[in-house]
């Protein structure tokens, strides 16, 4: 399998802090691909990077063979990385419709078209009933399932999804992850994941790497990461309970 | 076309929009002189609002600065015509690009180095602000002593000219509202329509979902312009006199906004209703201060203040989204 993503000795310091440290990873096209790691850990520096939101200070990024470091965030998502936000952000006074038509629309021209493509998504995700409603009427699961059903309007071939299963009941996080693996299998759809939840994880990712303080500590099947004694240092042991809970 | 134009508007909305259509045409044969001419005010200011409706109700960029798209619009036409005979509708296709034109520096001006909200309002204020002083130092166009343009009687309208009575007047603006219309209800309805609104609820978001923002916004700006630009063309023609001290007043400004304020921004018959309930009240205030024997300068203007406050504090909406609910011609949608 070839690399559809590859990170190269990726950095980004704030001020004093290093908040990502020479990370380097690749992800095979079709790989479901998870980054974990504690709160603080820059997993989300180190999204904003690859989706173009800033920029890094050394490093690079490539993507289909094409260095896209430090590219705009809608040039990046024009080639075909669509993300999430880890804080929910649709677009408040538009129709749950119009939010996923808005996204249709990149790679289509006409409306009707695109609200066509929206439509499928929708009765894919469960929210075709509530399209009507506007998005900020929404639960957060449904805002969640609305941001991924925004962001896979746009054709990406990588789907950058930031903590997406987070504060979902164990039940709407099965749903959710029985969408994506159904996604991954069907369209090939590259998926790059940051989650804290390891239900989520260890029922999706084909492959993890554990960031710690910015550093990469491990990378490899889930079920070895999570018992490597560094990974279980970094999580004081909390990861041990959650697996537990798998 | 025609079903293409009214695709997804409700029968009742077709109904409403027909019956207020054919009141505004026949009023003419109706009103007397004076209630005419406060209804070309009233459309005036419809159609300006919709232009502003497009930059900051549709794509949310805030312009209190409109002025200078409406002052450029009149010189250039005015100019055109009194010193070349140039008709007004060639000097129209002439405007358009001065006015777009300047909506673009400004634009570039302010979305390649992040000028956004309330600064990118006070920029705009800026520049109509240069033009109102430059245009008064301007020889070419007579400076502050005014530009003027001839006056006669006229037998009959030259609508090509646009030479004649109010009435002809009227019918011009009426149209001119109604393109206005028609075009920000095709714009909303299109691709460019639904990337403003994402722009217009998160820049962040809109950009991450693949929208190149700063392409829209100047687009946004640049459409706003060249429509207001119209509303130039005619105010010269209508009032054949042009001072820099007016056309590029601050309160020429901040009249266009106030429409689309009260009336509901980002929809599509607030800006139209506001200015008809704006204008008509304040008329109506005025006349009665006169009757009473009262005149007090700038009493429109505290009348403006108090709409405004009342319409934020009791429908920060406007009137017209509450207004389409009871009608029932509201489908929950936009």
């Amino acid at each position: 399998m070839t690399a559809l993503l590859s990170l190269t000795r990726l950095s980004k310091r704030f001020r004093g802090l290093v908040a990502v440290d020479g990370v380097s990873f690749a992800v095979p096209e079709g790989a479901i691909f998870a980054v974990i790691g504690p709160n603080g850990a820059g997993k989300t520096t180190l999204f904003n990077m690859i989706a173009g939101a800033i920029p890094p200070d050394s490093g690079t990024v490539s993507f289909a063979g094409e260095d896209i470091t430090g590219l705009a965030p809608d040039v990046v998502c024009r080639r075909g990385i669509a993300r999430t936000f880890q804080l929910v952000r649709p677009f408040p006074a538009l129709s749950v419709e119009d939010n996923v038509i808005v996204g249709a629309l990149l790679r289509r021209h006409d409306v009707g078209a695109a609200r066509v493509r929206a439509h499928e998504l929708l009765l894919r995700f469960d929210l075709f009933d509530r399209r009507h409603y506007p998005a900020s009427s929404l639960t957060l699961p449904d805002r969640k399932r609305l941001e991924v059903m925004r962001a896979l309007a746009t054709e990406p071939k990588l789907l950058l999804l930031d903590e997406v299963v987070a504060g979902l009941r164990p039940t709407e996080v099965d749903r959710l992850v029985g969408v994506l693996r159904e996604l991954n299998r069907d369209s090939g759809l590259t998926i790059l994941l940051i989650e804290h939840v390891m239900r989520a994880v260890m029922a999706l990712a084909s492959r993890v790497l554990v960031l710690d303080h910015g550093v990469a500590i491990a990378e490899g099947e889930p079920r070895e990461v999570v018992r490597d004694p560094a990974v279980v240092q970094s999580y004081l042991g909390q990861s041990e309970i959650n697996v537990r809970v798998v | 076309m025609i079903a293409r134009l009214a695709e997804g508007a409700t029968r009742r909305s077709l109904w409403l929009l027909g019956a207020v259509v054919a009141v505004l045409v026949i009023a003419p044969f109706v009103v007397n002189d004076y209630l005419l001419t406060v209804m070309i005010v009233a459309l005036y200011l419809a159609y300006t609002g919709q232009a502003w409706n497009i930059m900051m109700g549709f794509a949310g960029q805030l312009s209190l600065g409109n002025a200078i798209y409406a002052g450029l619009g009149a010189y250039v036409a005015a100019v055109l015509f009194t010193r070349y005979g140039v008709a007004p509708w060639l000097g129209f296709l002439a405007a358009i690009p001065v006015a777009a034109g300047c909506a673009a520096i400004i634009g570039f001006l302010a979305f390649r180095f992040g000028v956004a909200g309330v600064y990118f309002a006070i920029l705009t204020i800026a520049f109509a602000e240069f033009a109102r002083v430059g245009f008064d130092h301007l020889d070419f166009v007579h400076a502050s002593a005014g530009l003027f343009l001839p006056v006669a009687q006229y037998t009959h309208d030259d609508l090509w000219r646009l030479r004649g009575n109010p009435t002809m007047f009227y019918y011009v603006m009426l149209a001119a509202t109604a393109v206005a219309f028609v075009l920000s209800r095709a714009l909303l309805k299109s691709r460019i329509g639904y990337f403003w609104l994402a722009i217009r609820e998160d820049e962040q978001a809109a950009r991450a979902t693949g929208i190149n923002t700063f392409r829209y916004k100047m687009y946004a700006l640049m459409i706003s312009a060249a429509v207001t630009s119209f509303a130039g063309v005619f105010y010269a023609f209508f009032y054949n006199n042009l001072f820099p001290e007016q056309v590029f007043n601050i309160t020429q400004s901040i009249e266009m906004i106030l429409g689309p304020i009260i009336g509901g921004v980002g929809t599509l018959f607030g800006p139209v209703l506001g200015a008809f309930v704006l204008t008509g009240m304040a008329e109506s205030v005025t006349s009665i201060m006169a009757a009473l024997g009262f005149d007090l300068p700038g009493a429109k203007q505290v009348f403006y203040g108090i709409c405004l406050l009342l319409v934020v504090v009791a429908l920060p909406e406007g009137i017209w989204p509450p207004l389409a609910r009871r009608l029932g011609i509201d489908k929950g949608k936009r």
